[in-house]
């Protein structure tokens, strides 16, 4: 299983190698007038939508400016992650890369990506929803164009029959409301498992995307966002704790199913409610049409709390002409670009003045609650370059819980994992 | 190269040596340069071995001295042997329950006495800082605590062991059952061969996508066909979720879809047993089940040798079933060392850690198929 890493790393050589080559090239392109420079970017492989309506905006880049061509690659998404971390450590990253927002803290940590501050306007940046950008350390490492809302799903019907309110953003159910609909779905006879949480989802880190916000929530967190250096006293405080009774007891109740063998039983009506992302909302759409209704999820004591940070640009320490790159993420971040790329896969754009010129999510439109939720109670995850290690034991912990081990035994597990990976790593460039 | 040799014998001849020694020396040197071209020959074989496999393994011993993290802007630092004494460390000890003022032993609600929290008394001590429970034992009073730096390893490591002990006798029994039933002379035999290879053909994902559907507890194929069978007085058994059902279940399904390898080569070692020795049996008067034992298995001592040795080695490697069907759960109960050692080494980043994992994995098996084969060869010596 080994995958060979170069024993020493070269990243400030590197850097100092690309800015030597920006400088040469630059020279280059004042004195003749070339070819347009090619700026690499790289991106996961999606649908066959969103795909041509990425390379319709990459086509407007080029044509609106002669000094740069944007090519775009597409890689397996499965294994994307672990293809950026290659190509980072043997000196190929692109220019531009689609960067997922809790990896950026990583590669910006790794000196592999570039601030944007400086680099891309900051009147570009400024309006963007606050979790379209990845931070780490007070900069601005990378940015995107949407942002993915994570909502429960229900059907008018199925609540009004079980004469269940229909929860709304500013009135979300509360933690008893919330057992109440499930115990009163469940005793309906109709569903085995009224709620569908995605238990059964393996990595993509969906554990701590989904659960982490309910920590928020409930009071917790999973790091003490004030030094980003301790778990102890946060992750297995109280208010985990509670939690983790709280989660456990799901199970226990028969409320959720411990492993889903599909994530199709809300589309096929086995389930009531579904908690999942707005990239779902087309499916869902298809299979129960106006019958659909879209909750926040519940209030556990401290506000309703999701997860936001979605796929975002960011711009490689490696590239060799970074305002060609910066000129292309300003591009892409424009308020008309932004609501096209909403418009062509329904996805919540992450500008007001996008949201405005979209019909759907325009005030007063259909699916303005995503953004107004999204905007109003969305959180970011634990920004630091610890965040897979917090994310793998979080989630170890979470799984652990599900089948019915101690919570505080867990908890205190996931703790030391943690807290061992920030000694281990000298902070991760945080200090007392 | 033929008229190196005869380059070669006028010189020889030329130091008055007899000829029927410079012929020997001919000989040997055309053996020699002979070696030497398939040594040429095997150049390009050798080379990617060593790069895909004697490299890498050197550079996870190198790594696993270190700090080297996959991603990280610090200088990778020599810190000896911490890695594997993170790993390997176990420690011990015995608490006293807790006594109030008066020197009474404190009890919970259910009368069971109550200890001072583990935790906190291992946080506190500079010795057992790092260390953590892995399991425990109450007796009266006292309270037995086996510690371990690393309690995920160590019960990733008997996961694994009970894993290869259940699927290797399962998988090859299997096997040489399938082998038995296919080695025959009719129609369409190669129909059955098909299907029964069929499983081995088949992504790993796919077959454990597919069978976390059968063994689904409540909507499970499995479940409904064992509750038919005994009239609902065996399950619902929660396969997947079941700590004590999980890894068996793991089993059943891995020994089902790799065991058409091992028939194949059943298969193979069955069709080099003469019919001979069966005829002679026959007028011998010796029936099916006498055939077996002394015909059957004794001609096929070598096959079942490799068979084991080789299931057993790829058993120890057990990981996308687990990665795919359970995460490791429940509660750990099917984490397995290459599933623990990509977690740590790629999912946290500690590709140190996850080196001295494999190093340390890669010497156990060793050592294990090495045990194996001297046993083998002992009873073959017998």
């Amino acid at each position: 299983m080994q995958k060979s890493v170069p024993g020493r790393r070269f990243g400030m050589s590197m850097t100092t190698l690309s800015l030597g080559m920006s400088v040469a090239l630059s020279m280059v392109a004042a004195t003749a007038h070339a070819d347009p420079q090619r700026i690499e970017y790289w991106r996961t492989e999606a649908s066959q939508a969103e795909i041509e309506s990425q390379q319709a905006a990459i086509d407007r880049f080029n044509q609106s400016q002669p000094r740069w061509r944007v090519e775009m690659s597409r890689l397996p998404a499965g294994s994307y992650t672990e293809a950026m971390t290659a190509a980072a450590l043997a000196g190929d990253l692109p220019c531009v890369m689609y960067i997922d927002q809790p990896v950026a803290p990583n590669f910006a940590w790794s000196e592999f990506l570039r601030p944007l501050d400086g680099l891309v306007p900051a009147e570009t940046l400024a309006p963007l929803l606050e979790t379209a950008k990845a931070t780490y350390g007070g900069e601005i490492y990378a940015a995107g164009q949407n942002e993915e809302v994570l909502v429960l799903y229900g059907r008018r019907s199925v609540l009004e029959e079980h004469g269940i309110r229909i929860a709304t953003l500013d009135h979300p159910w509360s933690q008893a409301e919330f057992l109440a609909a499930l115990e009163a779905l469940k005793q309906g006879g109709d569903f085995l498992y009224p709620l569908d949480i995605q238990a059964g989802w393996t990595g993509d880190e969906w554990y701590s995307y989904a659960f982490g916000p309910w920590l928020l929530s409930f009071g917790g967190d999973q790091i003490d966002r004030g030094n980003y250096l301790y778990a102890e006293g946060v992750l297995n405080g109280e208010e985990v704790l509670a939690w983790g009774e709280f989660f456990q007891g799901l199970f226990e109740a028969g409320y959720v199913d411990r492993n889903p063998s599909d994530n199709r039983g809300f589309d096929q009506g086995r389930v009531a409610l579904n908690y999942v992302g707005s990239w779902e909302l087309r499916n869902h759409l298809d299979a129960w049409g106006d019958d659909l209704v879209v909750m926040p999820v519940p209030d556990f004591g401290h506000g309703t709390t999701i997860g936001g940070g979605s796929w975002q640009l960011g711009i490689s320490t490696q590239c060799d002409a970074p305002e060609g790159a910066a000129a292309f993420v300003d591009f892409m971040l424009q308020p008309a670009e932004i609501a096209e790329a909403a418009r062509a896969r329904i996805t919540v754009p992450s500008h007001p003045q996008a949201a405005a010129l979209t019909e759907d999510f325009r005030e007063g439109g259909r699916w303005r609650f995503f953004y107004d939720y999204a905007e109003a109670h969305a959180r970011l995850r634990p920004a630091t370059p610890g965040y897979p290690t917090i994310s793998s034991a979080f989630e170890r912990a979470a799984r652990d819980i599900r089948d019915g081990r101690d919570v505080q035994e867990a908890l205190d597990e996931a703790v030391d994992a943690i807290e061992r990976d920030i000694a281990d790593n000298r902070g991760y460039g945080f200090h007392e | 190269m033929h008229s190196n040799i005869d380059e070669a014998r006028p010189r020889r001849l030329a130091d008055g040596a007899g000829t029927g020694e410079a012929k020997v020396t001919t000989y040997r040197q055309a053996r020699r340069r002979e070696r030497r071209f398939g040594y040429l020959l095997s150049f390009p074989a050798l080379l990617g071995l060593f790069m895909f496999l004697v490299l890498p393994f050197l550079m996870a011993v190198v790594l696993s001295f270190s700090d080297q993290r996959l991603l990280s802007p610090n200088q990778a630092e020599w810190v000896g042997l911490r890695n594997y004494d993170r790993l390997l460390s176990v420690s011990w000890l015995v608490q006293e329950a807790e006594r109030s003022e008066l020197g009474e032993v404190v009890r919970t609600a259910e009368g069971e006495p109550e200890f001072p929290a583990l935790r906190t008394l291992l946080r506190g001590d500079p010795a057992y800082r790092e260390y953590r429970e892995f399991t425990s034992w109450q007796w009266g009073e006292k309270r037995y605590v086996l510690l371990a730096k690393d309690p995920r390893f160590i019960q990733s490591f008997l996961n694994t062991l009970l894993f290869v002990m259940l699927v290797v006798p399962l998988q090859c029994g299997l096997a040489l059952g399938l082998a038995l039933l296919i080695n025959r002379q009719l129609r369409g035999i190669s129909v059955f061969r098909a299907i029964f290879f069929s499983p081995v053909v088949t992504s790993i994902v796919v077959v454990s996508i597919v069978w976390t559907f059968l063994y689904h507890r409540d909507v499970g194929v499995l479940n409904h066909y064992l509750q038919a069978l005994t009239f609902g007085l065996v399950g619902p058994i929660d396969w997947l979720g079941d700590p004590d059902w999980a890894m068996p279940s793991i089993v059943i399904m891995s020994a089902w879809q790799a065991c058409g390898v091992q028939m194949l080569i059943f298969l193979a070692g069955l069709q080099g047993i003469s019919q001979d020795l069966y005829e002679a049996a026959e007028l011998d008067g010796a029936g099916r089940w006498s055939q077996f034992w002394n015909i059957t298995l004794p001609g096929l001592r070598n096959t079942l040798v490799f068979v084991i040795l080789s299931t057993t080695v790829q058993a120890f490697g057990l990981f996308t079933q687990v990665d795919v069907m359970t995460g490791g759960g429940p509660q750990g109960s099917t984490s397995t060392v290459m599933f623990h050692a990509v977690a740590k080494g790629f999912r946290e980043q500690d590709i140190a850690y996850g080196s001295a994992v494999s190093v340390v994995f890669f010497l156990v098996i060793l050592l294990i198929a090495l045990l194996q084969k001297k046993f083998f060869d002992a009873r073959e010596a017998k």
